[in-house]
């Protein structure tokens, strides 16, 4: 069993769950460890109830897990909530002043902080939360100064005063515990090399500005925020234009335009906004205008839940917009590769001259988690394609801007270049960009510019590697998943291990393209398949068989708005491996 | 940009011709306002490969493709917003929308509001004739009061929407009232549209042969009257300006309503853009040095 530890702190949005939470995330992560973190949260900016569970070990975390170490309760409700979450070896630390104990398992210990004498009866909400914390890294077996360095550089600007008082009333905590509570049972090491912690939307925005993105635009929409919020703080320094438009209408029509000019584009939103944009993404398909589009996947339908999470877009991905035309579609597995993918679809789509889309979820967008920083490797390979940006003669005018080549790409010039002048047009249109939509409808003409736009679908497919299996190759059964549902596929894989159950994965990353005949010549040799998705009608599962007729002996399948958590798939994997349930729909035991 | 002294030649007429001719009714008022486009480019000598004309979805919405510029031909309502994101990647371009008063005033609403706002540097030609023509004659947001058509067979009951006082309350710095029948004066506006840096917005009276039988040429010929002939308005004046939008009836107004020299375009705000050429030309690695400040703010 990995040695991974759990803290979970839970309180009322507005009473400061984020900092300790981010105060934690910072000194694992200096001291090497790795973490994965989930904030399960309601739509309200004060009250409520939010709970954030962080996850550490020495190895890589691929998932929030099952069970809580540490719990954090700043309120009575939280306690009263989570305690029953908590086994043999756990503790709560609290304020012994505000929050009374419950009834809990044998051999958890509850450690009481008395939080009024500890702060002189200081009233800073900010203090109190930090005697939690500081007491916990006494029962981590971390020393104090991980803290009193976090607590410096946070404080620094309000003045050395402020400084010694947070760290003087933090020491009081550390020591208190370390006299009154007993220390977990393994400490957590020290490492090596520092990570870096970020979120999978910040990993998205930096994916992009390493891709070469100049336009980023977008209208803010949970859970998609995240990427606007770094682009636009960062964009004077990497040279990104950051706009905030009206609608989502206007966010894809301006982000083409943009495109259209010359740069590369992007923007994100979730299901909502994106439902907006599909029309525009047909004109990106129609004029052959790159654009990349990222959807981060809330529960839905309509405004849905909009803290929670859901796989449930995958069918507006693949429907989005009338008419037939050439998309590209990726799911990104985790929070790494949410910034690995933006510059391969960039890539793609300029090569293509077509929609990209990438597919996330709350999980992924507003997970946390450590990456190896020499990962987030900003040197990365950059093909525009066929693109003309100046031209050394003004004699061309031959130019066509849709040329019928066998590949489908047609070389791009843009605005500005001297005799290449022509119109990108919606409606259907010639080689030369003229119109056989009104006045010159033209059967013949109309199929071999559908023919040319959809033979490019070919060459993406050629352009993107084939899903490929991990774990062992002969395997009681295959786990199938996509996207998000990675990491905690993969602890399920190793627990089932731990069990006696072999159990490797097919994890898809592109969905379009699928490579259908590579994923049923894997699964064909398969003892057993299971597909795994976080939404209620099977999405991929559908997808799948439309695609390679191929359905599978079982599945597991969530739609509470909360991710899975490892035993969700262990114990149905189990389950359905045992008898004759076919469909497993596992119930989420912590509500927010 | 590879813009070389022999690629630049004396701009005219023909240079402008698009690849076909257009196909609107005999008689409809785009011809005219695309001819006083064309006029004015050559007027001013602009190169026909630095300019972009855009357009939405509708007959006027055609236009870009009958003159020799580039030309994007987008969605319905939409033009507004392409055309921003064309001018923030490259805001070296001349940027023209044209469409009609469906795209611009109704589906294409909220981009006109918001455009204005923002002063993109933008000139956007609104060809209206109070009524959708290519969907064959239904109720435009600028159809008057009473107005019979195939979607109002009783008569338009709703008020029709006032481009003019809307472009001057939503903060477009330069409004000015075209009529296609008025050719000189038409291309002059759209010269000084041109050439003004912000969002310049020109409502042109260009009357549908086809389906609108009320606002015909005769009836706007007894009406139009030109502000540059009353020595005492002044388009510096917002109030006398918004109150000018009001007049409508036995006489309608034509010419610059208001302007104003005063505000920056949104380009001119953004400090992207100060330096470094337009977007679109640039290098699209970001400084090792600054990487490594994105990542270290990570650890």
């Amino acid at each position: 069993m990995k040695h991974t530890f759990a803290v979970s702190i839970g309180g009322a949005a507005g009473q400061g769950v984020a900092t300790p939470g981010n105060i934690f995330a910072r000194i694992f992560a200096r001291r090497g460890l790795h973490l994965n973190a989930y904030n399960a949260y309601q739509s309200i900016i004060r009250g409520g109830h939010t709970f954030l569970t962080i996850r550490t070990g020495p190895e890589r975390v691929t998932s929030f897990g099952d069970k809580i170490d540490l719990l954090i309760p700043l309120n009575q409700d939280t306690m009263d909530r989570h305690l029953a979450l908590l086994g043999r070896g756990a503790a709560v630390v609290y304020n012994g002043d505000a929050v009374k104990p419950g009834a809990a398992a044998d051999g958890v210990q509850f450690c009481p902080l008395p939080v009024s004498e500890l702060t002189h009866n200081s009233r800073n909400k900010v203090e109190q939360n930090t005697l939690a914390v500081s007491a916990a890294l006494s029962m981590m077996g971390i020393g104090f100064q991980p803290l009193a360095d976090v607590l410096t550089h946070q404080f620094k600007k309000k003045g050395d005063a402020v400084v010694a008082e947070n760290v003087e009333v933090a020491r009081s905590a550390y020591d208190y515990a370390t006299g009154h509570f007993q220390a977990f049972a393994r400490p957590l090491p020290m490492t090596g090399n520092p990570n870096a912690v970020l979120t999978g939307n910040m990993a998205l925005a930096m994916g992009g500005a390493a891709a070469g993105v100049k336009f980023y635009c977008a209208y803010p929409m949970s859970p998609s925020t995240g990427v606007l919020h770094w682009m636009a703080a960062h964009a004077r320094k990497a040279g990104i234009m950051v706009r905030q438009v009206e609608d989502e209408i206007g966010v894809i029509n301006m982000a083409i335009g943009a495109a259209h000019a010359g740069v590369r584009a992007m923007c994100a939103t979730s299901g909502g906004g994106f439902a907006l944009m599909s029309e525009g993404l047909g004109m990106s398909a129609m004029i052959e205008t790159p654009i990349v589009v990222i959807d981060v996947q809330r529960a839905g339908p309509s405004t849905g839940v909009p803290t929670k999470t859901e796989q449930g877009d995958l069918w507006q991905m693949l429907g989005a917009g009338h008419g037939d035309y050439p998309r590209i579609i990726a799911a990104p597995t985790d929070i790494l590769d949410c910034f690995k993918v933006i510059p391969e679809i960039h890539n793609l789509a300029d090569r293509f001259q077509c929609p990209g889309i990438v597919l996330t979820d709350l999980l992924l967008s507003e997970g946390t988690a450590s990456v190896d920083p020499a990962d987030l490797d900003f040197n990365v390979e950059i093909d525009r394609g066929d693109l003309i940006t100046s031209a050394s003669t003004n004699g061309a005018n031959g130019y066509k801007r849709y040329l019928f080549t066998e590949s489908g790409i047609s070389p791009r010039a843009i605005p500005g270049v001297p005799g290449h002048t022509h119109t990108a047009a919606t409606d259907e249109h010639m080689e030369d960009g003229v119109l056989i939509s009104d006045e010159f409808t033209d059967p013949v003409k109309r199929r071999a510019m559908m023919e040319k736009r959809q033979r490019k679908m070919a060459g993406i497919e050629a352009a993107v590697k084939p899903p490929a299996l991990t774990g062992p190759t002969d395997a009681d059964v295959t786990l199938i998943g996509w996207g998000s549902t990675n990491g905690v596929i993969q602890e399920a894989r190793e627990i089932l291990a731990e069990e006696g159950i072999t159990a490797n994965q097919l994890q898809i990353r592109w969905m379009v393209p699928l490579h259908g005949d590579a994923v049923v010549e894997i699964l064909k040799r398969s003892r057993r398949t299971i597909l795994i998705e976080n939404n209620y009608s099977g999405q991929f599962a559908r997808y799948l068989r439309s695609e390679t007729s191929f359905v599978p002996d079982g599945y597991i399948r969530k739609y509470d708005g909360e991710p899975f958590m490892p035993h969700h798939i262990v114990d149905a994997v189990k389950e359905q491996l045992a008898g004759s349930i076919t469909m497993s729909v596992p119930m989420h035991e912590i509500t927010v | 940009m590879a813009t070389t002294a022999p690629l630049f030649k004396q701009v005219t007429l023909p240079d402008l011709k698009g690849k076909v001719d257009p196909d609107w009714c005999p008689g409809c008022g785009d011809f005219g306002v695309l001819a006083a486009f064309e006029k004015a480019l050559v007027d001013l000598q602009i190169q026909p490969h630095n300019v972009v004309t855009i357009s939405g979805i509708g007959c006027s919405s055609n236009l870009p493709g009958y003159v020799n510029t580039y030309g994007m031909h987008t969605l319905h309502g939409r033009a507004l917003a392409v055309a921003t994101g064309v001018k923030l990647a490259n805001h070296e371009l001349t940027v023209v929308v044209t469409g009609g008063d469906g795209d611009g005033f109704g589906i294409g609403g909220n981009h006109f509001i918001h455009t204005m706002r923002r002063n993109v540097d933008l000139l956007y030609l609104a060809m209206d004739n109070q009524i959708y023509g290519l969907t064959t004659g239904q109720t435009s947001p600028t159809s008057q009061v009473g107005m019979k058509t195939k979607s109002a067979p009783f008569g338009n009951v709703e008020p029709p929407v006032n481009p003019i006082a809307l472009a001057i309350a939503a903060g477009a710095t330069f409004v000015a009232r075209g009529f296609s029948g008025e050719q000189r004066h038409l291309t002059e506006l759209i010269k000084q549209g041109l050439q003004h840096k912000g969002f310049a917005f020109i409502d042109v009276f260009s009357p549908c042969v086809t389906y609108n039988h009320d606002n015909t040429y005769p009836w706007f010929k007894q009406r139009v009257k030109k502000l540059e002939d009353d020595t005492s308005y002044n388009p510096a004046n917002w109030l006398m300006a918004m109150e000018k939008s009001q007049v409508w009836g036995d006489v309608i107004p034509i010419g610059k309503f208001f302007q104003r020299a005063d505000r920056p375009s949104l380009e001119q705000c953004e400090p992207v853009l100060d330096e470094g050429g337009p977007l679109s030309h640039r290098d699209l690695h970001i400084p090792a040095e600054t990487v490594k400040e994105f990542i270290t703010e990570l650890m």
